[in-house]
């Protein structure tokens, strides 16, 4: 639906305001829809058409129950593509509807400048109108059960992905695959010890240690072209190139990829993404939308954007609030060396260098920086005791949820691993042709959190039904280094008696 | 029809299959029977999840925002993955029933070849030449206008408008159809003399919930009648059916004849399904008594029924003698079934061995 003629004249105001304020975004189409059409684009995670699946229709109705329970509705919704579309919903204010379209310029801003989401595909309405498209296709041709069937097993290995492999060159991605027998091949390296008589052969070169010495070398030659040559976290691709699949099913796999791979910055940045879009419209409404007649309905809605909740972490608020605090460093030159070592307390409450280089800062800030560096880079002791952040827990005697420590030096830690990986476990495939009988073997690279041991017994079966072969993941429990299996009919577990190596 | 929709129905499969495989518990439980409002009945299953390798519980512990000392509670349930969540599916009666008997492998109920009471339905599907505007034809209309408007040679195809005119327009309407309908109607019997417990009657009332179930999606327009007997039988309402407890003797034979007059009196045979059910502990006062209840069914019930059932709940006080009695007298009729429930688990089996003759 279009604007009306007032929305209209609120969105062009919102966009010279934008722009004035030095954002740089694609154009940015509003679509005013009801309730109804928002919990079910937004089940969709913002796309008109996407495929068939039914976790869309179960968070459709999860949307609905929520809505019509008034348990949450859904304010603004924006999706990053070129032109970026974003969505209004029809019974907000009018002063709400400013403050959305602030809002959304801030995130289309970022979309563009952040480099993390460099990568992202910005046509992605249309590839995922495609996906939606092949997907039918093959609903038609196989029936819509075994597609669906499939589609789960895929969709249970969506995080085995490399994120990280979209910003840095990972060798060509073929492995060098030439066959060899190495048995041969060893054999002629073996080495012998020349004999003067042939009578002494056996003795100079005993006929078991030659043996033992070409396994060895055989054994190395095998070590050296393991497939895949390097341990890999994309496993997905992986699969697409050695898994047993038909056409049909290598098509949804692909899809599942590529859609995993799109949104995957979007879950890296949840923190900066929305801080800065906070920021945004934060400084757009206050300096130039918002009426005198608004403000305090503004002010309202945006302490209500930013509310914490016990035992969360509001992402919109830390990112503002980080932003914030960065501007007013930089503005006061409170960085650098000299900052750093300055011990007295009154000098670094009066300190102002008068930099005022705060903007600036922000803006590079939003250009550089995940949610990961972001904090490890900007979360000062200082911003944790004012922000009032806090380790929470079980307390061993209650077994009540109880604040355990407000230590910023144990704080930083625990959030940083919290958002490392986006939340997700590490998982890399390191061979796929364990005990040479072409098992799968993936490692859990563990930070010490477990893995949730029934999801992970599913998932196995999951990769089970691409991969054909058995399975296994190595994970640490408590630890130790411990083998979960599935080989078609059994789960297996075995304790490989050695302790789990842990990353930190 | 949205794409949603699509989604959605898929979902839905999902969560029969799921209350498919849990029916068991559900019917065994009682669950659902509080939960029903109206035509609706919403059924707690554990949320739904695509597996994936994810942490658990992280120990219980991260990183939160907000007032307090170190020691204090943090008051609310903390963190996203806190808690398994419950999904609360909600399922129509006629869904409900159709799983019932997809499960229990029930067939159709055929009605009986009687008289059927004979319904108007109204069906759109004729067309008028008068009638309100919101149920003009548009389509038939603008047709007409271009015939007339063709013929009159003041159509120009370069400049195509067409001007309806009152002559032109065409309306829905309805005609009127009369169809055979079948009604049914259940007369539960409940024994609820002193040996009758708390326990027995759950289980009664559970089984005449999925029965009740069954049978109304089987026919359009269901009416269901209570009676309960002690020495003495009277019809109740449905809550009193479930609730009443009395204690004294038993005399079966009282609330056949009741039932009897109902059938009699509001439900002729000739225009009736009529399925009667029968709950006790199988203890009658005589043997006296016993040889009235076998003529009354063999006279006036088993003629005027499509099917007389008899569920025998094990009671600590109950001889169970009823049902060897009746096996004895009416072993291998088609027109009545009997049952034995041991406890909340025989309610399934009791429920298929009511329903499986489809009649």
């Amino acid at each position: 639906m279009t604007l009306t003629p007032e929305l209209v004249r609120c969105a062009q105001e919102a966009h010279d305001a934008a722009l004035a304020f030095g954002l740089d975004f694609p154009e940015v189409v509003f679509e005013l829809v009801d309730p109804d059409e928002m919990n079910m684009i937004a089940a969709y995670g913002g796309f008109p058409v996407r495929y068939p699946h039914w976790r869309f229709g179960m968070e459709y109705r999860r949307l609905q129950k929520s809505y019509e329970y008034g348990l949450g509705k859904i304010y603004e919704l924006v999706i990053n593509n070129d032109p970026c579309y974003a969505y209004l919903m029809r019974t907000n204010t009018v002063m709400e509807q400013k403050l959305v379209m602030a809002h959304v310029y801030g995130h289309a801003d970022f979309f563009r400048n952040n480099a993390w989401f460099a990568p992202t595909d910005r046509k992605m309405i249309d590839v995922m109108a495609n996906h939606g498209t092949r997907v039918r296709r093959h609903v038609d041709r196989q029936g819509a059960d075994r597609v669906e069937t499939f589609l789960d097993a895929c969709l249970s290995l969506e995080n085995l992905i490399d994120p990280l492999g979209m910003y840095v060159r990972r060798g060509d991605g073929e492995e060098p695959a030439p066959e060899l027998d190495e048995e041969r091949l060893a054999a002629g390296r073996v080495r012998r010890f020349p004999v003067a008589h042939p009578y002494m052969e056996p003795f100079i070169n005993p006929k078991a240690e030659l043996e033992r010495e070409q396994k060895e070398i055989a054994e190395r030659l095998r070590e050296r072209r393991r497939v895949p040559p390097e341990p890999t976290r994309d496993v997905l691709a992986f699969l697409l190139r050695h898994a047993p699949l038909a056409d049909w099913q290598a098509d949804c796999l692909d899809i599942v990829r590529e859609e995993a791979y799109y949104f995957a910055p979007q879950a890296m940045t949840k923190i900066v993404n929305e801080g800065w879009a906070s920021f945004v419209h934060s400084r757009l409404m206050t300096t130039k939308l918002v009426t005198g007649a608004e403000i305090v309905d503004y002010a309202d809605k945006h302490a209500a954007t930013l509310a914490t909740q016990p035992g969360r972490i509001n992402p919109y608020r830390l990112g503002f609030e980080l932003l914030r605090d960065i501007e007013e460093r930089w503005n006061c030159g409170r960085h650098g060396r000299a900052w750093e070592e300055c011990g007295d307390a009154e000098e670094r409450r009066r300190w102002d260098t008068g930099a005022a280089d705060g903007l600036r800062k922000v803006f590079e800030v939003r250009r550089v920086h995940n949610d990961q560096t972001f904090l490890d880079a900007f979360l000062t002791p200082d911003f944790i005791d004012r922000q009032r952040l806090y380790i929470y827990g079980r307390d061993p005697r209650t077994g009540e949820t109880v604040i355990l420590d407000r230590d910023p030096a144990t704080v930083k830690p625990k959030l940083l691993q919290q958002f490392t990986n986006m939340g997700q476990p590490v998982i890399e495939l390191v061979d796929a042709n364990h005990r040479n009988r072409g098992e799968l073997y993936l490692v859990h690279r563990s930070d010490g959190t477990d893995l949730r041991e029934d999801f992970a017994r599913q998932t196995l079966r999951a990769l089970h039904t691409l991969w054909t072969r058995p399975v296994h993941i190595e994970v640490a429990i408590e630890g130790k280094a411990v083998l979960w299996s599935f080989d078609g009919k059994d789960e297996g577990t075995r304790d490989l008696g050695r302790a789990a190596e842990l990353v930190h | 029809m949205r794409r949603i929709d699509t989604d959605e129905s898929r979902f839905r499969r999902i969560v029969r299959g799921q209350i498919r495989k849990n029916l068991r518990r559900y019917v065994s439980q009682g669950e659902l029977l509080t939960r029903q409002g109206g035509r609706v009945v919403s059924v707690p299953m554990p949320e739904i999840h695509l597996p994936r390798f994810t942490f658990g519980d992280r120990g219980g512990s991260g990183v939160g925002q907000g007032d307090g000392q170190p020691g204090e509670g943090v008051g609310a349930e903390p963190g996203e993955e806190a808690g398994e969540h419950e999904l609360e599916a909600e399922v129509t009666m006629e869904e409900l029933a159709q799983i019932l008997g997809e499960e229990l492998e029930l067939p159709r109920i055929q009605p009986r070849g009687r008289q059927n009471v004979v319904t108007d339905v109204r069906r759109y599907r004729d067309i008028r030449r008068v009638g309100p505007h919101s149920l003009r034809h548009f389509k038939r209309t603008f047709r007409n206008a271009l015939r007339r408007q063709i013929g009159e040679g003041t159509y120009d195809p370069r400049h195509p408008v067409i001007l309806p005119r009152a002559e032109d327009e065409r309306f829905r309407s309805f005609d009127v159809t009369p169809v055979p309908e079948s009604s049914a109607a259940i007369l539960y019997m409940m024994d609820v003399s002193g040996s009758m417990g708390a326990e027995q009657k759950e289980i009664v009332r559970n089984t005449a919930f999925w029965l009740d179930a069954w049978i109304r999606s089987q026919y359009r327009n269901v009416s269901t009648r209570y009676v309960v007997h002690d020495a003495a039988a009277r019809e109740v309402d449905r809550h009193n059916f479930f609730h009443l407890k009395e204690s004294g003797g038993t005399k079966i034979s009282s609330a056949y004849r009741l039932v009897n007059d109902i059938i009699d009196h509001d439900y002729p045979p000739d225009q009736w399904n009529v399925y009667c059910f029968q709950f006790s502990d199988g203890d009658n006062w005589s043997g006296g008594d016993t040889t009235e209840c076998l003529r009354l069914l063999d006279e006036q019930l088993l003629p005027k029924s499509n099917q007389f059932a008899y569920g025998q709940v094990k009671s600590a006080y109950g001889s169970g003698q009823f049902k060897h009695d009746l096996d004895q007298r009416f072993g291998g009729d088609e027109r009545l079934v009997t049952s034995d429930i041991q406890d909340r688990n025989g309610i399934l089996d009791c429920i298929r061995d009511f329903l499986r003759r489809g009649r």
